[in-house]
């Protein structure tokens, strides 16, 4: 049996997690095909027919997907459903919104947010906010997996050539009706796959304060975090929050600022490969898992930083 | 409009969890249980809803051991009308709850179920997406804003990019996001009113549902553990390691 895997897309551009699941997938079963569930992606499915370790894309195409409804994705998906021993997509909003659905209605009891592919029907996850690693065992004929991208490599995107067969649309339900996205554009490196994210906290103490990490994301070209507490308080919006609830993120270089370091922060960062946390609390937790701990007030440590960076000859990119 | 809202006892989210050395689970003795906090934000909706003069009467369900009820209970004293409570002695997955919820609905029929868009201790985020298809229901996850309509919701998702705005018919299940409100704290005449209210008490093994697990949990391990860091004493120092030592900038 082969690995069926929903991507995400815009019907312009595949999304990059996608690119990161395919990986994940990859690793189940080399038999791997992409379904496509869109409205004008042709561009779309031929990026996707480009990743070397894609073998097929279905590629269904009709005005009721011009944006994504979980419902409708989901009649979509079980058409195809009996010939896949796997159906797998990412642990974003987009594949936790959608496999649990899919699953109810094969009646599969589902594995979510995988980080591990161990065997085709083992796989290792984390629970409690990552504070426990699970090994578990899906004893279901047919398995349904959501993967946490940042814990897998995106996939090649050049170099193939897999077929793209067109297949019809299904049922539209008229139960749900898409009204609206706001997206924040921004030119900055997106969140979950920037190689360096600052993120500031409650410690700001205002939306105008958040400008003094604004400004070293500039010079580093870094991706701008938040804790829940600054989200919370208004300080900036709910796409930049970090943590259980919010974004797991994987960067070469983390910088907490102003963050206390709750349990639920950890868990969206703590795996990050550098981390550097400034926190006048010398006792914050944050500091237990940070490489670097800088005990200082930050409104004095950050335009120091940013003089710092300023002075240096050359800085990674 | 009646108003179905699922709750889960969970480990207290400020506890920092200890893994079990026969690598069997975590350990659960002792330690701080709580309403898993989006639940909280699924009872506080409701109770808003109904204060509006939008709903007539709010359910708490929870599916759990005994002390479960313990959540239902709490619910009760925010303002849910009565409880149900379906007792299971081991812990299910999302899909066994979702088939459990689904008699729930079948037998008291609201038109809105909700509940946290993801417990804190399993992570799973699956339960009111199975329930709803089950039901055959729409379902509006990650709720941060809910309006209430004629025989629809509009309700505002976080999503990775942002909001987005859906519209969904009524009857509908909606799983909260921790932004949706700021839950209450019950006042002390309504906790003692709460232990008044009723829990209708329904053996799982009652309702006729497959709960048997499907996922064997081989072990469960502690992550690895980051090496200890430094303090530095001055920004300077801490750019000349980034620099130098760490190599990341």
């Amino acid at each position: 049996m082969s690995v069926l895997l929903i991507a995400e897309h815009n019907n312009k551009e595949v999304k990059s997690f996608t690119l990161n699941a395919i990986t994940a997938a990859s690793q189940i079963d080399r038999d791997l095909h992409v379904l496509l569930i869109g409205h004008n992606a042709d561009d779309v499915a031929k990026s996707l027919s480009e990743v070397p370790l894609v073998k097929k894309v279905l590629h269904m195409d009709n005005e009721i997907y011009e944006n994504y409804i979980a419902e409708n994705y989901t009649s979509a998906i079980l058409k195809h459903a009996d010939k896949y021993s796997h159906i797998v997509c990412s642990a974003n909003t987009f594949g936790k919104n959608l496999m649990p659905r899919i699953a109810a209605l094969l009646d599969i009891s589902q594995v979510s947010d995988i980080i591990k592919v161990i065997a085709p029907d083992t796989f290792l996850r984390p629970i409690y906010a990552g504070n426990a690693f699970a090994t578990v065992k899906s004893n279901d004929d047919k398995k349904c997996i959501t993967i946490r991208p940042t814990s897998f490599e995106a996939a090649e995107t050049t170099g193939g050539s897999a077929e793209i067969e067109k297949v019809d649309a299904a049922d539209k339900t008229e139960n749900t009706k898409f009204v609206n996205r706001e997206e924040i554009k921004s030119d900055r490196p997106e969140l979950g796959t920037a190689r360096i994210v600052i993120s500031g906290g409650r410690g700001l103490q205002s939306g105008e304060n958040f400008k003094l990490i604004t400004d070293v994301a500039d010079k580093l070209n870094a991706a701008i975090g938040a804790s829940r507490a600054a989200v919370d308080a208004g300080y900036i919006t709910n796409e930049h929050q970090v943590g259980q609830t919010g974004k797991v993120v994987v960067p070469d270089l983390y910088i907490a600022v102003g963050i206390s370091g709750a349990i639920q922060h950890l868990a969206g960062m703590k795996e990050s490969k550098v981390i550097v946390a400034i926190n006048k609390d010398g006792e914050a937790p944050i500091f237990s898992v940070a490489d670097y701990g800088l005990e200082a007030d930050l409104f004095e440590a950050l335009p120091q930083f940013l003089e710092e960076l300023n002075k240096l000859n050359t800085i990674q990119k | 409009m009646k108003i179905l809202v699922a709750v889960k006892r969970v480990i207290d989210y400020n506890v920092q969890i200890r893994v079990k050395e026969d690598g069997s689970g975590v350990v659960t003795d002792n330690v701080k249980m709580s309403t898993n906090p989006p639940d909280d934000n699924a009872i506080e909706e409701a109770v808003k809803i109904k204060e509006a003069g939008k709903a007539s009467e709010i359910i708490a369900v929870t599916v759990g051991e005994e002390k479960a009820q313990e959540t239902v209970r709490k619910a009760l004293a925010v303002g849910a009308d009565r409880g149900i409570h379906v007792k299971v002695d081991s812990i299910l997955e999302p899909l066994a709850v979702s088939k459990i919820l689904k008699k729930i609905v079948e037998k008291e029929n609201p038109d809105l179920v909700f509940m946290g868009k993801q417990a804190i201790d399993d992570d799973c985020n699956q339960t009111g997406q199975m329930l709803a298809a089950h039901l055959n229901w729409p379902q509006a996850t990650f709720a941060s804003k809910i309006e209430v309509k004629e025989n629809l919701l509009e309700v505002t998702r976080e999503v990775d990019e942002g909001l987005e705005t859906i519209e969904v018919n009524t009857p509908a299940i909606v799983t909260c996001d921790l932004r949706l409100n700021e839950p209450r704290y019950a006042s002390l005449p309504n906790i003692m009113k709460a232990k008044k209210k009723p829990i209708e008490q329904i053996n799982a093994s009652d309702l006729g549902v497959d709960t048997n697990p499907r996922i064997e949990h081989i072990k469960i391990e502690e992550p690895p553990k980051r090496k200890a860091g430094i303090k530095v004493a001055s920004v300077e120092e801490l750019v000349q390691k980034l620099k130098n030592e760490a190599k990341v900038i």
